[in-house]
């Protein structure tokens, strides 16, 4: 066992200034149980009247070992722990760690399942966009922007729920292509979707982008230079806000995101707006992608055939041994995966979300390392919330957008 | 002074106060429904038809709660700052007339219960002592959201207090009374004040919204900022009580504005039906209610500075122009011509023109690019 070193108060004096310990200046411990902080991020806040001196992330209390969990799990089982991370980007959670086993053992996917795996991955992109829209705005006062977004979120639920059977914790995107294929209904639920869905970013545009209480609150605030953002890994909306063109599905296509055609949006400014500009932005791009993959949805598989990796399909387990000697194998003992390590990122609502897998020839991961985009992105907080007020603190934390789950692991 | 007069005091205070706590329950009940169907939801729909009992509900709720009191709490402003919220709340609404005088029983009841010759400035003084339940709230809950709480509400009180005094100013000269009542009447000669000083009742109603800490400007229990600050220690009835105060205190406000400038309980057939003046004023003081939960549901809110510029360097002025505009429309409708009071509302309606053109200067800062 580690000796646990006692920390005295002396070591921590360092987080605040020296004004602080003189008393001339407030402490203030916001969260973690904070309607503002989106879930159980504490801050240590040190405030000379309502003006934010320092500002001290605290984290960990969301902490639930799913990289640690995933080692004693074969590489099938422990995707269902990967869903468990960012609980607003599941599809993409999946998708991450699909690739990287596929890479690991080098898996062919069909195109078929590929372009499903886009579709899904740009609803949860909508849909997580949607919730940090309607947060975002309950940040600000904007108390009806939350049940419009939920509004909509529904829906994209739904089609979950539909493909899979889950409405949040899918686990549809398995390593190889999917579960299995999607219901006849799914193209029309996902058009009626891609029509409904325009309409309804231009009236949450119409009430928040040109409304003067809005910018107001947002314009110029906790500007982030693209110097920083760099130095501190910040990735996703945040730094294509901050003047940098860089989206993994552009720079370092997966799934076939090279044949579809979409910008990637970017603002100069930097600050909470463009933020907001970004994202609303994001949404519309979402759905021209989504739109293109499903006007080309290829016929065929959705699931490669190479039965070391893969289970059979149900039909073929009644009336082939063989099939069912590998579905047997593959879900009790699992598949047997190289030695080597792989690292696989894309682009996930809020950042690059990369996995870090390591085999050891067995059927486990020897390491699975998560490199999530919250995390990252909550580095610049302490930086961006100097010299802000209470109020601008909580919109900029909204702004950042960030998932406690995606942060503690 | 005989014991009918007295008997009839008691008897009118009674009626106002239960009034104002039956609407402040269905005001509760009012303001989520209406807000769940801007929402899209439903709201209360449980406890009886459309919800109707939900306020009975909450009631016996909060008063079965335990009440906590921190152990570090100055415990009897603690106790005290409550009750100093709703009391001024519920003196305030003594002077509204709700009809013409009636006849009952061989007397002349006003319908009133105290028709002062100085309404309005008591009015504005009673409103003013509101905002030390608040600031007491914060400081003796020993807790450092509640102290901020209450230092942003002292703060936003004081912004706001001058464009309300002076918006209350705008009738006064119009009436040329400060008595409720002769303004109720005076504005049954020259039609609602709202259409010779428009821009007067929209300060005013601006002004009022930051008094009563209605979102935008409810930065004071800012939920989302300082987690309600002021009565986030507080439970059980004394916490209702600072509720029963903001939904009071809504409904006083609503129906000062509609006195002053909507008319009071004026409408057609009044003069004939003097019962019909209550329903009137309660027409009024329920769509300007919904104003207020609209402009709840629909905007965000305000930051803290930027509300102190607007008051300090928007309302005030404006206010200030308008005062000096409705004067100056009397003096010429008196000494040339009636006609000329008609210039006030063209006059008023430049400055407010120009006062939107300041608050777009106000309010945008200088790191505004024009985006």
């Amino acid at each position: 066992m580690a000796q646990i070193e006692e920390v005295t108060v002396e070591q921590l004096k360092h987080l605040v200034s020296e004004r602080a310990i003189e008393g001339e200046t407030m402490l203030l411990n916001m969260g973690p149980q904070h309607p503002s902080t989106h879930g159980v991020l504490r801050i240590l806040l040190e405030l000379d009247g309502e003006i934010v001196v320092n500002c001290v992330p605290d984290i960990g209390f969301l902490h639930t070992g799913v990289e640690k969990n995933m080692e004693a799990k074969t590489y099938q089982k422990a995707e269902v722990m990967s869903d468990r991370l960012d609980y607003l980007d599941t599809v993409g959670n999946n998708l991450a760690y699909c690739l990287a086993v596929e890479k690991l053992v080098d898996l062919d996917v069909p195109v078929r399942a590929q372009a499903i795996r886009v579709i899904l991955a740009e609803l949860q992109r909508i849909a997580s966009h949607l919730v940090w829209l309607g947060t975002a705005g309950l940040d600000l006062g904007a108390m009806s922007m939350f049940l419009y977004c939920f509004r909509e979120r529904e829906y994209i639920l739904d089609i979950l729920e539909l493909v899979s059977g889950q409405r949040m914790m899918t686990t549809y995107i398995r390593p190889g292509g999917l579960w299995r294929d999607v219901p006849v209904e799914f193209e029309s639920a996902v058009r009626a979707f891609l029509k409904m869905m325009p309409k309804r970013i231009d009236e949450y545009e119409a009430l928040l982008t040109r409304n003067p209480i809005m910018l107001d609150r947002v314009l110029g605030i906790s500007t982030l230079s693209k110097e920083t953002a760099l130095q501190y890994g910040v990735t996703g909306p945040l730094l294509r806000a901050s003047g940098m063109k860089w989206d993994l599905r552009k720079e370092h296509p997966y799934c076939g995101y090279e044949q579809y055609d979409f910008e990637v949006p970017m603002r100069e400014e930097g600050d909470v707006y463009a933020r907001y500009l970004v994202r609303i932005q994001e949404m519309r791009e979402s759905l021209k992608i989504i739109e293109q993959a499903l006007n080309k949805l290829p016929y065929g598989p959705v699931r490669s055939d190479n039965r070391k990796f893969v289970p059979p399909p149900r039909s073929e387990i009644g009336v082939s041994m063989e099939a069912l000697i590998h579905h047997f194998k593959l879900w009790t003992e699992g598949f047997d995966a190289p030695k080597g390590s792989v690292y696989v990122a894309i682009e996930s609502p809020r950042g690059e979300l990369g996995v870090y897998l390591e085999g050891d020839g067995g059927p486990k991961p020897y390491r699975v390392h998560w490199r999530t985009p919250s995390f990252d992105n909550l580095q610049v907080l302490p930086v961006l919330a100097k010299g802000l007020f209470v109020a601008d603190l909580v919109a900029l934390i909204g702004s950042i957008d960030i998932v406690l789950g995606d942060i503690d692991r | 002074m005989d014991a009918a007069l007295i008997w009839e005091w008691v008897i009118k205070a009674l009626f106002l106060i239960f009034f104002l706590l039956g609407g402040f329950a269905y005001l509760t009940w009012y303001e989520r429904k209406a807000l769940a169907r801007i929402q899209v939801r439903y709201g209360p729909n449980r406890a009886g038809p459309y919800g109707l009992l939900q306020p009975i509900a909450d009631a016996v709720k909060l008063i079965f709660k335990e009440e906590l009191t921190p152990s570090m709490a100055d415990k009897v402003i603690f106790i005290l700052a409550p009750i100093v919220t709703v009391v001024p709340v519920m003196l305030m609404a003594a002077t509204v007339p709700w009809g013409p005088p009636i006849q009952l029983f061989g007397r002349t009841i006003n319908m009133s219960v105290a028709d002062l010759n100085v309404g309005v400035l008591y009015i504005t003084s009673i409103a003013s002592i509101a905002v030390y339940g608040i600031v007491l709230a914060g400081w003796s809950s020993n807790n450092k959201y509640a102290i901020l709480g209450g230092l942003r509400a002292s703060a936003q009180m004081v912004s706001y207090e001058l464009a309300l005094g002076l918006a209350f100013v705008l009738p006064i000269l119009l009436a040329g009374s400060m008595r409720l009542m002769d303004i109720v009447t005076k504005q049954a000669e020259m039609g609602w004040f709202v259409l010779i000083q428009p821009v007067g009742a929209l300060i005013f109603l601006i002004a009022t919204l930051a008094e009563i800490g209605r979102a935008p400007f409810d930065m004071p229990d800012a939920e989302q900022e300082l987690s309600s600050s002021y009565h986030s220690e507080y439970s059980g009835m004394k916490f209702a009580l600072f509720f029963m105060a903001e939904y009071e205190k809504m409904i006083v406000i609503c129906a000062i504005a509609a006195t002053l400038f909507f008319g009071g309980f004026l409408g057609p057939g009044v003069d004939k039906w003097p019962w019909l003046g209550p329903i009137y004023l309660l027409a009024k003081i329920i769509v300007l209610l919904f104003l207020m939960i609209w402009v709840r549901a629909t905007f965000p809110r305000i930051r803290y500075d930027r509300l102190m510029a607007l008051g300090w360097k928007v309302l005030l002025p404006t206010a200030l122009g308008l005062v000096f505009v409705t004067a100056l429309g009397i003096l010429l409708a008196e000494a040339v011509n009636p006609a000329m009071l008609w210039i006030i509302p063209l006059l008023s309606l430049v400055a407010g023109v120009l006062a939107v053109g300041v608050i777009e200067r106000a309010l945008r800062r200088k790191e505004y690019a024009r985006r």
